[in-house]
């Protein structure tokens, strides 16, 4: 992958933040760059001036203040600032580790003060830098505040991002944090499909946060830090690791494979198509206005995540035959070639497909238009007890309303998609992911709780 | 239990820094306090007196003289009340020698007539190198006040535990079900301090998954084996059960000698609470009696208790760290009260009834509490 193939997020992280001040590091700078003047991976690099240039620089993580060695692209700096969260239209990372929260609080103070040393701790993370005083030369008789695996390691192109589920505007019939009214009406309780077989264990959450990167240690380092952070407050409900992204937001890149061995997200939502971000992914102000009698003009530059953890029933599927599984998709396996068409890039004939062929029935032309962005990962969590893999997707989809988009689409795709056969969906989740943190003296939520 | 693992409470403290050696029997030669360190030590009903306040440290001999019509015992002190050697059973009009190795510092000989409370105290001072700095005495204070609580959990814990062994020699199942969770209390309550003897800890109360190649299984847990999982009692479990109270007699007889700081109380506090994390709240300490729960609260009451005598120098340190302290431990209590059970022999609804909820949440408990409880040491240990 090139920068120039790579380059996303369009205006996404446009906005500098007071934390990288020093944008003038690069390779060709010939000078030594400061840890926080990290490079983003694309559209970051409009932040910070040095991509355009190529400057692939990175800072090391280190325990103190010692000299930043330099490392390749892949383990840049994604900037955390800007006007839309980054880990949306950002270039898909290769490691995913999610987690849903629990708040155990119902003291909104307590929740803000937490949300803002999240925020504190994300910003740092995301550069490349230890939680608070680190993870070494701190006090002997205290653990140290950072737990020290991600030592040594490069921001890995890290990316946290937050989002509020139904469950923190109201729980049991209570509004504990008095923000009931401010719940978007686009944010809907997922309706039962056909076929969900919902573990509760592994569904909801009041909060999530969503860590991707290119080293699977960084992400897995972000969640047990903010994890930490929060122990009195708030309690990981479920959690889930993704070694392997199943979509990619960057067209001209290789397409990634899922575990059925097909090729996915072919006609997904680029991270540089600013048109396409804003008319699928990203809340206007407009649909706040329209949603504002619920209070919800805080969701202006969010979006709207839908989590599914989809079981396959990976034994059954490679017992199938090639035939069998090209109709299954509507595509060849090899090439990822449209039924009837001879490269991936083709454009679809739909009528080619079998009626119940999955792409058919997820294109976004037999749907009005609707288009998702998908950011899932494969999961392999072991076996089963029963000898058989516990693998298959983690399901990510942003979008700009959850009803018109996961909600109308998966309402088809349960009854009909001749995937169900080998397919069963385990775990649920949906949330509203606020805007982006603009500065430093912003925190995720901000405007919610404004 | 803990295989394996070592404490902050520092091992078996005599050894370590001050080998008391019984003056047992010894005839006095005393030369004064000369270069040699006899100290007279003249013990009556009402006082305690020392012929020098001051003598260089090194080896030093203490000549108790009971001019007093009870009999007495004498003791010396190092700071927080730790016991640098002590002699018992002092009869009107006799004599007896104490010889210790003593390092610089300061320590109190207490005289202790009728062998009971607190004793008759003068303070004296060993002069030398390396004498440790003077420490906030009301760290001192939370230190001797810990090493009561811990004494007074052993000699609690010896009549429950007799109950039980007795139960267990009588062959009565049934009664040696009811006693086997309430003998633990007291152990579970002050376990780091008990651990920090390391060959105690692996003969009480090892589990079978703690266990070495060739190592017998005796102690609490292979009892509670027979109990409930095989339902009778053995002759091989009469003999156990009165090992258990041998040992547990070593254990009440030493624990008084463990080298105890202020940061080891607050890391003792958190080992609680790790002790909790990783055995109570997964069933696996008790898992044939399920008797969990008591063990859960004995060892959050055991960590409170050394949170509460620290908490005057912790809550000036740092008081965003006490009052959240104060919040979680009373939370953890609330959330176990949910689980009382009057029927129960122990007061508590057995853990395997406890549904997977009920143990998240109480595993989230757990974490509120012992994340902001592992930072007690450093408050305790540094002013902010």
């Amino acid at each position: 992958m090139t920068v120039d193939g790579t380059k996303n997020n369009g205006p996404a992280d446009g906005t500098a933040g007071e934390d990288a001040p020093a944008a003038t590091a690069g390779r060709d700078g010939g000078r030594v760059p400061s840890r926080r003047a990290l490079l983003g991976w694309g559209g970051a690099g409009l932040a910070l001036g040095a991509v355009a240039a190529g400057g692939t620089a990175v800072a090391l993580r280190t325990g103190g203040d010692a000299a930043p060695a330099v490392a390749d692209v892949s383990s840049a700096a994604v900037a955390f600032h800007g006007p839309h969260q980054a880990g949306i239209a950002t270039a898909v990372q290769d490691r995913l580790h999610f987690a849903a929260f629990d708040v155990t609080i119902d003291d909104r103070d307590e929740l803000i003060a937490l949300l803002k040393e999240w925020t504190k701790a994300a910003a740092r993370m995301t550069a490349g830098d230890a939680v608070g005083d680190g993870a070494v030369g701190g006090l002997a008789e205290a653990p140290p505040d950072d737990t020290g695996e991600a030592l040594g390691l490069p921001p890995s192109r890290l990316t946290l991002t937050f989002g509020v589920g139904p469950t923190l505007f109201e729980k049991d019939g209570k509004d504990r944090f008095g923000i009931k009214d401010r719940r978007p009406e686009a944010l809907v309780d997922l309706p039962q499909f056909p076929g969900d077989n919902l573990d509760r264990a592994r569904s909801g959450g009041d909060l999530c946060v969503q860590a991707c990167a290119d080293d699977p240690q960084v992400a897995v380092h972000a969640i047990r830090n903010l994890a930490r952070i929060g122990f009195g407050k708030v309690a990981i409900r479920w959690s889930q690791l993704g070694f392997g992204k199943t979509s990619s937001t960057t067209p001209d890149a290789q397409t990634p494979r899922n575990m059925f061995g097909f090729k996915d997200g072919t006609r997904n939502v680029s991270g540089d198509d600013t048109a396409a971000l804003d008319r699928h992914v990203w809340v206007s102000a407009a649909d706040g206005k329209a949603d504002a009698k619920r209070g919800a003009d805080w969701m202006a530059g969010g979006s709207y995540l839908v989590a599914r953890r989809i079981r396959m029933h990976i034994e059954t599927w490679d017992r199938t035959s090639l035939k069998e599984q090209e109709e299954i998709f509507g595509r060849d396996k090899g090439e990822g070639a449209p039924a009837g068409r001879k490269n991936e890039r083709d454009t679809p004939h739909l009528p080619s497909m079998l009626p119940t062929a999955h792409v058919r029935l997820a294109h976004p032309d037999a749907n009005g238009g609707v288009h998702i962005l998908r950011r899932g990962y494969s999961f392999t969590d072991g076996t089963d007890g029963l000898g058989r893999l516990d693998a298959g997707l983690f399901f990510l989809a942003y979008q700009r309303d959850v009803r018109h988009g996961f909600v109308a689409l998966q309402q088809k795709l349960a009854r009909h998609d001749a995937l169900n056969e080998y397919i069963q969906h385990v775990g649920s989740a949906v949330f509203a992911i606020p805007p982006g943190v603009r500065d430093s003296g912003d925190w995720w939520g901000r405007a919610l709780f404004a | 239990m803990r295989a394996l693992r070592s404490t902050t409470v520092a091992a078996v403290a005599v050894a370590a820094t001050l080998t008391a050696v019984s003056g047992c029997a010894q005839k006095s030669d005393a030369k004064g306090a000369d270069g040699k360190g006899v100290i007279e030590v003249t013990a009556t009903d009402t006082g305690c007196e020392v012929s020098a306040t001051s003598f260089p440290a090194g080896h030093v001999q203490f000549s108790v003289r009971n001019k007093g019509s009870k009999v007495t015992e004498v003791y010396v002190y190092a700071p927080g009340d730790r016991i640098v050697t002590e002699r018992e059973n002092i009869g009107p009009g006799t004599k007896a020698e104490i010889t210790a190795e003593i390092k610089a510092g300061t320590y109190e000989v207490a005289c202790k007539p009728g062998m009971k409370g607190d004793g008759i105290r003068q303070k004296v001072t060993a002069s030398g190198k390396g004498a440790p700095a003077a420490r906030d005495p009301r760290l001192d204070a939370a230190v001797a006040a810990y090493r009561k609580y811990v004494q007074e959990q052993a000699d609690q814990t010896l009549p429950a535990a007799r109950k039980f062994a007795d139960a267990v020699k009588a062959g009565d199942v049934a009664a040696a079900q009811r006693t086997y969770a309430l003998s633990r209390v007291g152990w579970e309550r002050t376990e780091p301090v008990a651990e920090s003897f390391g060959d105690i800890d692996p003969k009480v109360d090892v589990r079978a998954d703690g266990l070495e190649d060739g190592q017998k299984w005796t102690g609490w847990h292979r009892l509670e084996k027979s109990l409930w999982e095989e339902k009778k009692i053995s002759e091989d479990d009469k003999k156990l059960a009165a090992q258990l109270i041998t040992d547990l007699e070593d254990w009440q007889k030493r624990v008084g000698t463990a080298e105890i700081t202020p940061t080891s109380m607050a890391n003792g506090a958190k080992e609680l609470l790790d002790e909790v994390a990783t055995g109570k709240v997964t069933g696996e300490e008790e898992r044939y009696s399920h008797t969990d729960l008591l063990d859960f609260q004995a060892n959050v009451e055991g960590a409170q208790h050394a949170y509460e005598l620290l908490k005057p120098v912790a809550a000036k340190n740092d008081p965003a760290l006490a009052k959240e302290l104060d919040k979680q431990f009373a939370a953890i209590r609330a959330q176990l009260d949910k689980h009382r059970d009057s029927e129960s022999a122990d007061g508590f609804a057995a853990y395997d009834t406890v549904g997977k909820d009920a143990r998240k949440e109480l595993s989230d408990g757990v974490n509120a509490l012992a994340e902001p409880l592992s930072k007690l040491a450093a408050a305790v240990a540094t002013g902010k």
